[in-house]
């Protein structure tokens, strides 16, 4: 079954059409990366996708049923969304690390509600797992990117949505939490969560279960990130200013001229 | 809730009593007043139907604009916003030239005692701050566009401004009036006006506490907020409201105070880092405690003379946030 798919999916930013006729289909409890180059459309694929950007033609469907037919909040509790630089302009500088990570419980709670016992728990399990308890009490303000993001994380974490839409997560992280990032993604798709990611680190991308590679706005191929034909659309489509080499038990990118 | 949230709230409630207390000693009569109040009923009149009307009502006046400005800085996320953003102020103005106009010579502000005629500018302002909202929503074709929205309000301030200008040329009588309320005056406030705006700051506080959560996710930005289910574009509107019904109730009464509503979030947020729930409370009951403070100094500073409120509100909170900023930037 798949998670989320579309048909003959088109989107505009403004007058310019950016998608322009996308079928895909994303299988469920995996994790698929979507790469290729800048204004090939990955956020906006990404966006339309969420359901946070209106798409000019085809359709989208969400766990077997359209986008339009989900109540707003039942689709918040299905769907999470990490944006690229959440707070970034400084917004929420002065909410903790606790009430942003809080925030993703918001679909759940009824209105007004105190955070429940579950609630402080799902917040607490989903800090921890992006090493960020230790400064659950710190104003986001006071954090470097890095933290930030892991912040960030931990919020569309506490969604436990089924499905998790990411743009850009890696942003700001260091090796060592690219890899607990990568660990994560892992274990939600352990546990049946269906992982969608926009990233720009090709190595990265190469881990996930399955690759979408776009290209001006079309699906240029989608395949396993092991196949040959799934490393030559990556080369081509990056001007074969990348070559992808075998190495342990993942792929190097190496640049070249 | 945080033990600081507990304990700000109760130190600017102590704050706000204490000054309510010195409010009905202060006057251009001092302390004589209160003393004889049990026995005279000129005293009496003085502490009961003046000085602790326009005591109480600084505090709300205040509160309605500390609410409005924290409401503003979470929805347009720029900690510059204010609540006179939207036109309000000199939608306000507007209408209040227009109504002195209309009522002719006789009704000059600083002098009338007439309370329809009082009733009629306070209408009047009042109206022209809502009606300034609903011109800048339209030029903005509603609330969805924040930026849009921003523009707006500054046109419609341009142009009212202009058009307050241009009645006031035509009618100079109106002009010492007319500056009375563009500085900003709690001297006419009676318990009927406290009421009333009490009542109204209680619905404001009320409906913006119901609203917190939705500012607290707009600050991860729209989309993110948008992504935890919440239904922006109406509750985005409900926001503007609170914001015009705050800023409008606040300035029909007490003319163009300025820097309260900017200043007063900015006041709170170094002392307590919390969600909106809170921060909006705590803005409120600064924004009171800064006001009435301010009112106190406006009349005993130079009593019997007096100073117009909305000079002290500017040099108190302009002079604390650039201590702030001073302190803030030194440690970095």
């Amino acid at each position: 079954m798949s998670a989320l798919a579309c048909r003959r999916l088109s989107a505009r930013l403004g007058a310019a059409e950016v998608l322009h006729g996308i079928d895909l289909v994303l299988p469920a409890g995996r994790w698929t990366s979507i790469v290729g180059p800048n204004g090939a459309g990955k956020s906006t694929l990404l966006r339309v996708l969420a359901g946070l950007l209106p798409c000019s033609g085809g359709e989208v469907e969400l766990l077997g049923r359209p986008l339009a037919a989900w109540a707003q909040r039942e689709r918040a509790r299905a769907l999470a969304w990490l944006g690229q630089g959440e707070g970034a302009d400084g917004g929420a500088d002065d909410l903790t690390a606790w009430d942003v990570a809080m925030l993703g419980r918001l679909p759940h709670r009824p209105w007004l509600a105190a955070p429940g016992a579950a609630d402080r728990a799902c917040v607490e399990a989903a800090l921890r797992a992006t090493h960020a308890w230790d400064w659950r009490d710190r104003p986001l303000g006071e954090l470097s990117g890095g933290e930030r993001q892991r912040v960030l994380l931990a919020r569309a974490l506490a969604v436990q949505s089924e499905v998790l839409l990411m743009d850009e997560p890696l942003a700001n992280l260091d090796p060592p939490h690219q890899s607990d990032w990568l660990s994560t993604v892992r274990r939600l798709t352990g546990a049946g969560t269906t992982v969608v990611s926009v990233l720009h680190e090709i190595g990265f991308a190469l881990h996930a279960d399955h690759v979408v590679v776009l290209q001006s706005g079309r699906v240029l191929h989608a395949g396993a990130p092991h196949e040959t034909s799934t490393h030559e659309a990556l080369e081509a489509v990056f001007d074969g200013r990348i070559a992808i080499r075998p190495l342990d038990e993942g792929w190097a990118v190496v640049p070249r001229g | 809730m945080k033990p600081r949230v507990w304990l700000l709230g109760c130190a600017l409630l102590v704050a706000g009593c204490v000054l309510l207390a010195l409010g009905a000693a202060i006057g251009s009569t001092g302390l004589d007043s209160l003393t004889a109040m049990r026995s005279d009923p000129v005293a009496w009149q003085i502490v009961w139907d003046i000085r602790l009307p326009r005591t109480a009502g600084a505090w709300v006046c205040g509160a309605l604009l500390g609410l409005a400005g924290a409401v503003a800085q979470g929805l347009f996320r720029n900690p510059l916003a204010d609540p006179y953003l939207l036109g309000s102020a000199s939608g306000a103005s507007l209408g209040t030239a227009l109504a002195l106009l209309v009522a002719g010579r006789s009704a000059s502000r600083a002098m009338s005692t007439d309370w329809l005629v009082q009733l009629g500018v306070t209408g009047a302002a009042f109206v022209g701050a809502v009606l300034a909202v609903l011109l800048t929503l339209m030029l903005a074709r509603g609330a969805q566009h924040t930026l849009r929205l921003l523009l707006g309000g500054v046109i419609v301030g341009v142009v009212l401004g202009a058009a307050k200008d241009l009645v006031t040329l035509a009618a100079p009588h109106i002009l010492e009036a007319m500056q009375g309320f563009t500085l900003g005056s709690t001297a006419f406030l009676g318990w009927q006006a406290v009421s009333l705006m009490a009542g109204l700051l209680a619905l404001c506080l009320l409906v913006s506490r119901l609203l917190a959560p939705v500012l607290d996710g707009l600050a991860l930005g729209e989309s993110t907020a948008a992504s935890l289910g919440l239904a922006l574009p109406a509750l985005r509107a409900a926001l503007v409201a609170v914001l015009a019904l705050c800023t409008a109730t606040a300035v029909a009464h007490a003319g163009l105070i300025a820097f309260v509503g900017l200043a007063a979030p900015h006041l709170v947020r170094p002392l307590v880092r919390s969600t909106h729930a809170a921060l909006l409370m705590l803005s409120a009951g600064m924004g009171g405690v800064l006001l009435m403070a301010s009112d106190l100094l406006a009349r005993g500073l130079f009593a019997p003379q007096e100073l117009p409120v909305g000079v002290l509100t500017a040099l108190i909170g302009g002079g604390y946030l650039l201590w702030l900023m001073h302190r803030r930037g030194g440690r970095r």
